[in-house]
């Protein structure tokens, strides 16, 4: 089971970065990039699941005497809720300043903006 | 065409890494020794029943307070950016069509709804999956909902600044209570353990979940505000 999500995370990896080499165009890059940072998220789940086990919850299903021999890793569980978080801004954040490039040259094609290139 | 076989060896660098990685992957038997703390003193040293609960909250409260103000940066800067092009009235712009009968009712009846379960979920943080972010999440999710059955509709900026400001204030003003009356920055124990596994547990758990949470969706809510007043001029 871990196996197959940290595949598949590697995979979205792979696939988001190969979106965002190759597309020009800035929200296809965007949507790339959130693609990247799913995968990423499910590599570090997968990392922390170890079979057999449960969601580290204490409820009347693991009695807390119990806990440290029948929940998975919470760490990275706590990691990943901070990543997911901090993505959402970032990506807020690329789909404001996508706008604003549009704003200044009318175009979202990233080939066009060449103010900085040499 | 260049950059092209550039972007795929880059891809495939990286992808026989991965390929390495996962191969060389075993999962481990036994909780490692971070983990194995948490797993057995979260019970007695804080009373929250969701382990991540107890990470984020208390044992790594301070990361969290930087992630909110990571997430109020956002916001604000979101807003700075897209401010300039904001306009106050559409008088030159056609109105927009309606948005339909069956979404203007259902986000009638679903928009408080979700207000409500996003605040079960992060008032039960600390018992069940969820918490602050997740219920934050939700709570947004009805202002988008709200955006989406009429684009027009303005919501009040000062209220969601007022909201988000007073409760940063009152999750940092928490935070030094517990260095005045318990034992470090954003410890639970300035409240009463109470019961393992009941809703009034955990200290001061509950409390913070719930101030993250007014103040995640605070925040979504005016990020998605700011994007939904920016018009194409």
């Amino acid at each position: 089971m871990a196996h197959v999500a940290m595949l598949t995370g590697f995979i979205l990896i792979l696939i988001g970065l190969y979106g965002a080499l190759t597309n020009r165009n800035i929200l296809r890059m965007i949507v790339a990039f959130t693609v990247t940072n799913t995968g990423i998220h499910l590599v570090l789940v997968a990392v922390g699941y170890m079979p057999g086990r449960m969601a580290p919850i204490l409820d009347e299903m693991i009695p807390v005497s119990e806990a440290a021999n029948r929940i998975i890793d919470p760490v990275p569980q706590a990691l990943v809720l901070t990543a997911i978080v901090i993505g959402l801004g970032v990506t807020a954040l690329m789909l404001a300043y996508a706008y604003r490039l549009y704003e200044t040259k009318r175009t979202l094609d990233i080939s066009k903006f060449t103010d900085l290139k040499w | 065409m260049i950059k092209n076989v550039i972007a795929f060896a880059l891809l495939a660098a990286l992808g026989s890494i991965f390929a390495a990685l996962f191969l060389g992957y075993v999962p481990d038997a036994d909780l490692n020794l971070t983990a194995r703390y948490y797993a057995d003193h979260t019970a007695q040293d804080v009373g929250a029943a969701n382990v991540v609960t107890a990470i984020i909250v208390t044992y790594r409260g301070f990361d969290t307070l930087g992630e909110v103000t990571v997430l109020f940066l956002t916001a604000a800067i979101v807003g700075l950016v897209l401010a300039q092009t904001r306009v106050g009235n559409r008088g030159g712009v056609a109105p927009l069509p309606p948005s339909g009968e069956v979404l203007q009712t259902g986000t009638r009846l679903l928009a408080p709804l979700i207000v409500l379960f996003g605040a079960y979920v992060f008032v039960n943080g600390h018992l069940s999956p969820g918490g602050g972010f997740q219920g934050g999440a939700i709570v947004a999710s009805a202002v988008l909902l709200l955006l989406l059955s009429n684009p027009l509709r303005r919501f009040s900026h000062r209220l969601i600044t007022r909201l988000e400001s007073t409760v940063g204030l009152v999750y940092v003003a928490i935070g030094v209570l517990g260095v005045v009356l318990a034992g470090g920055f954003l410890d639970n124990h300035i409240l009463p353990l109470g019961d393992f596994g009941s809703l009034f547990s955990a200290g001061a758990i509950p409390v913070i979940y719930s101030l993250i949470g007014l103040k995640v969706g605070a925040e979504f809510s005016s990020m998605m505000v700011s994007l939904s007043e920016t018009e194409d001029s």
